[in-house]
């Protein structure tokens, strides 16, 4: 059986991590609103939107599914519009309000649309949900009775492998129904 | 006890939440954004892994020069497959499923003498921050020399190419051959006529929408290495990181599979870079986070498919197929993967009489080596490869007879008295009713009107198609003994353990592990129904080798029959022992005892009853429990089925063509499928939706492709077609059910059923629209452009 080195390899190439930091990256200091709470960081000029909230503030809902704002999983809502976050960079944002998905249940209590979702079985694996979620606030922000089509054009960018859209429409369609109800 | 008991009800009433629509309890983290995937989880002083890969296809590495990439401020250590060799680890990713006079190369976790395929892992950066392990790759300076390639798996073996492997000199890794030759060769010359297609099943890429990713966190005190990783099946990756890479004892590992942001088979795999993630945190003594770009993806997940063929069906006029003859060549990538080999012999060869009696089949196989991406079990794995191709037989055949194909499909059916059905392709079909699906799909869409309509809309130039698609489906990979005598090096059973707590609640640990198929709450369904308790009663663990002893893993639709077998099992075992207590607490004979919604009372008396969480409560006080009787109430259980399951369905298509445009709509799609008893049917439904949506995919929009250089063309998003939303329709779904007479609950499975099914379907109903063009087969993806052609060119192409 082999057996596991007991000296650290390499260590004399590795430097500790604050150290470091400081002196390889340049960063600027910005503030963000998450969800009603404020945020003052330092990101590096590169440094995504989505990768800030991930890493930097732990607001992990919003995912990473292909850095090239394709798949709509990092999607996050910046002063009220709806973006995928891979494709904004962190220092643009400065001073911005941002909502997640950790923003829409009150309290624990799930929002009509989460509900619904819940209801109609529209996720499966949930990576693609959150950004769905989003997507489908906004829709239903600016028409409060969509057609299916309409629901399907609206989340056209954020792509889920595992649910064929179909129960995702239908939770949305019921979300807009219920909504109308109320009224 | 006996295992025949179907359908949860074995005698006593049940909880009712056996067959139940209940909602997933998994939703709310997920839907909240608080579930936890592993990039979401981080330990003190993660360090963050950078794969340095290959950019040539086919070429021999003759230096690669670290230096300046370790020079750079916050990198921690840069790694070349030589210090991996140096290390001593056994170094090797192994194969799982072992066939006649397969070649088995050498397969490293960083490449040492050869790079075989575009992202062959060739070099590792660990670094402080992912971007500083992203920029030291640049630095990294490797040489290569460029030595011919080949991408194509009858190029591969056919052409005189340079090997993929030397050990290879032709590119064959196996010659597979099933079925009996003479009986098939004799079956055509005697039959009325053959029909024939030539085919290929492009290279499909898995896009799970979480690319793989791991986190490992060496202890250097205890010698135990934590792995969070993205896997269906953690306890396989402990043993292949034990046995096959790491060497380390598998009782110094411990993987977990948090949130799993989806597989359809991507992550069964053991890759080299989990493994890499785990060696350098084993190097460097601190936590390792290698997370996988999409590109990543999609040049280092397991590829499916990649099959070309020639499929030959031979057949009496009155429609009675006699035979059929089917020789593939099958491309398995650089690198055999756990199984890449069975995946395209006896996952598929097996499947090829479908739902038909046919009484001579002979199928052969060439695996071979190319220089792409190691290509494994996609959802429907060889059975939907051979599905396809059966499928397209029976439609051409049709066509050769000029006879409805849904005539000559009923007339070929397997009858439901002769089950169990041993197919000339060696498997023993388990129950089905085959008919009654079918005439089911068939009314939905009003099949006799629709051909009419077709007629009548063919007079104004308008073309609809009209497609069938008939399945079955061997699922569960199981029983252990079968899959060994065809070469399987793992088991096929699966591992539960249920557990009352003394306070009454239950815990249900599977060995299976979820990525969004609901397994907690279907597993809750399974053991309430037998505890007679509620859902809400029962938490279900999965995922996590330390606190689930053994399992084998979920894949090949194997999770609600054999790991839900299993706690089914399991929980009877625990509600009989408990039934003995109540009897003796009781004082009356266990054969006087009726269980009823969770309550044990002596017959013919019910107030004289114990609840069955309270005898939980005496199981662990241990102060009155029968004679010799040890305390505690909990069981583990191993099931290894009798044999593999068959869900079967018929799906139909209704798609309308414009020639002019090539375009193709969807008009109507209808699945029925029999999985057996059904324990959730909104989650089967939701299981049904998204195989639909991955076999369209298939036939519609998917292809993985590479251009002369061996670089593969579709390595993003925007380059390879993942259905969105509005390129797919509504389905329309329904169910018979057939149990499976051998399966403890009577479940036959359903994760890869539809997308088995939707790919001949859509394909044969394109196809039919295009008839009146003489188009008799057409190659998928289907796109606008070959439609136009075909339409143009008579099928020419």
């Amino acid at each position: 059986m082999w057996k596991p080195p007991t000296v650290i390899a390499n260590t004399t190439r590795g430097r500790t991590t604050e150290e470091t930091r400081r002196q390889y990256m340049s960063e600027h200091e910005i503030s963000v609103t998450v969800n009603g709470e404020r945020h003052e960081l330092a990101v590096e000029p590169r440094t995504l939107l989505v990768t800030a909230l991930r890493d930097e503030l732990g607001y992990t809902g919003a995912n990473v599914g292909c850095e090239t704002g394709r798949c709509g999983t990092c999607t996050v809502a910046v002063n009220g519009e709806t973006i995928k976050s891979c494709t904004r960079l962190a220092v643009q944002t400065d001073g911005a309000e941002i909502e997640t998905v950790e923003g829409l249940a009150d309290d624990g209590d799930l929002t009509p649309l989460q509900e619904s979702f819940q209801e109609h079985h529209g996720l499966q694996c949930g990576y693609c949900t959150p950004g769905m979620l989003l997507s489908a606030d906004a829709l239903l922000a600016t028409n409060d009775d969509p057609t299916r089509e309409e629901i399907r054009e609206a989340i056209e960018g954020n792509l889920c492998r595992c649910t064929g859209y179909q129960n995702i429409v239908d939770a949305i369609e019921a979300t807009a129904d219920r909504l109308g109800e109320r009224r | 006890m006996s295992d025949a008991d179907a359908s949860g009800d074995s005698g006593d009433d049940g909880s009712g939440a056996f067959g139940a629509a209940i909602e997933r309890g998994e939703d709310v983290p997920l839907l909240t954004g608080s579930g936890e995937y592993t990039d979401d989880i981080s330990r003190r002083g993660t360090t963050h892994l950078a794969i340095r890969r290959s950019d040539h296809a086919h070429a021999r590495i003759e230096n690669v020069d670290t230096g300046d990439a370790e020079a750079m401020d916050g990198v921690l250590a840069v790694y070349t497959g030589e210090d991996v060799v140096e290390s001593g680890v056994p170094n090797t990713i192994p194969t799982a499923w072992d066939l006649p006079g397969l070649v088995q190369p050498q397969y490293r976790m960083l490449a040492t003498d050869k790079v075989r395929h575009e992202g062959t892992a060739v070099a590792a950066v660990v670094a402080e921050t992912p971007h500083v392990a992203h920029d030291a790759l640049e630095r990294i300076d490797v040489e290569y020399e460029p030595l011919e390639h080949v991408t194509d798996p009858v190029e591969a073996v056919e052409r005189d190419v340079s090997p993929v492997h030397d050990e290879a000199e032709d590119n064959v890794a196996f010659d597979f051959e099933l079925g009996d030759a003479d009986a098939t060769d004799e079956a055509f010359a005697d039959a009325d006529r053959v029909a024939s297609v030539d085919l290929r099943q492009p290279r499909i890429i898995p896009n799970a929408m979480e690319p793989r990713a791991a986190l490992a966190d060496w202890d250097e005190t205890t010698e135990k290495l934590r792995l969070w990783m993205t896997s269906q099946n953690p306890h396989l990756h402990r043993m292949l990181l034990s046995a096959g890479t790491l060497g380390l004892p598998e009782n110094k590992i411990q993987v977990i599979a948090p949130e799993v942001g989806g597989g359809f088979g991507s992550k069964i795999y053991h890759y080299p870079d989990e493994a890499v993630t785990a060696w350098c945190s084993m190097q460097l003594g601190r936590p390792v986070k290698w997370q996988a770009t999409r590109s990543e993806s999609y040049l280092t997940d397991c590829h499916g498919r990649d099959h070309v063929t020639t499929g030959e069906i031979a057949l009496d006029e009155d429609g009675t197929i006699r035979g059929v003859r089917v020789e593939t060549h099958a491309g398995l990538g650089a690198q055999l993967s756990q199984f890449g080999t069975a995946t395209p012999s006896y996952l598929y060869a097996t499947v090829l009489s479908g739902q038909y009696t046919i009484p001579a089949i002979h199928c052969r196989v060439v695996g071979a080596f190319t220089n792409t991406t190691p290509v494994d079990a996609y959802r429907g794995a060889g059975r939907a490869e051979g599905i396809y191709v059966i499928e397209r037989l029976v439609d051409v055949g049709a066509r050769e007879l000029g006879m409805d194909s849904v005539e000559l499909r009923r007339h070929n059916l397997v009858a439901p008295d002769e089950f169990p059905y041993e197919s000339a392709a060696a498997l023993v079909y388990d129950s089905g009713e085959y008919e009654r699906a079918m005439d089911l799909a068939l009314e939905h869409v009003d099949y006799d009107e629709l051909r009419e309509r077709q007629r009548e809309l063919r007079d104004e130039d308008r073309y609809i198609g009209i497609g069938v698609g008939n399945f079955i489906e061997s699922a569960g990979l199981s029983p252990s003994g079968l899959a060994g005598d065809l070469g399987a090096q793992a088991g096929g059973w699966e591992s539960s353990i249920v557990r009352f707590d003394s306070t009454g609640s239950v815990t249900v640990l599977a060995g299976t592990a979820d990525q969004g198929q609901g397994h907690r709450t279907t597993y809750a369904q399974i053991a309430a129904e037998e505890l007679g308790l509620s859902v809400d009663d029962i938490d279900v663990v999965e995922g996590d080798t330390d606190r689930i002893p053994q399992g084998m893993g979920t894949y090949g639709s194997r999770s609600a029959s054999v790991g839900g077998g299993s706690i089914a099992r399991g929980a009877r075992e625990v509600r009989e022992k408990a039934r003995r207590i109540a009897a003796h607490q009781l004082e009356t004979s266990v054969d006087d005892i009726e269980f009823e919604d969770g309550e044990f009372h002596v017959a013919g008396a019910p107030d004289r009853s114990l609840h069955i969480q309270a005898i939980a409560h005496e199981a662990y006080l241990g102060h009155d429990l029968p004679e010799g009787m040890d305390p505690g109430l909990e069981e583990t259980n191993f099931y290894d089925p009798e044999n593999f399951t068959y869900p079967f369905g018929t799906h139909v298509a209704v798609v309308e063509v414009d020639p002019e445009t090539g375009e193709i709509e969807i008009e109507r799609y209808v699945a029925v499928d029999d999985c057996g008893e059904i324990i959730n049917p909104m989650i089967v439904e939701g299981q049904v939706h998204g195989g639909i949506a991955q076999g369209i995919g298939a036939a519609l929009y998917e292809g993985a492709a590479y251009d002369d250089d061996g670089h593969l063309q579709t390595r993003r998003m925007d380059e390879y077609a993942v259905p969105h939303a509005t390129q797919l329709p509504d389905f329309e779904t329904d169910n018979t059910v057939t149990p499976s007479p051998h399966n403890p609950i009577g479940v036959k499975g359903v994760g890869e059923s539809a997308t088995i099914a939707a790919t001949p379907t859509i394909v044969s109903a394109v196809v039919d629209a295009l008839e009146p063009f003489d188009v008799d087969h057409l190659d998928m993806p289907i796109t606008p452009e070959s439609v136009w052609r075909a339409a143009e060119t008579g099928g020419d192409r």
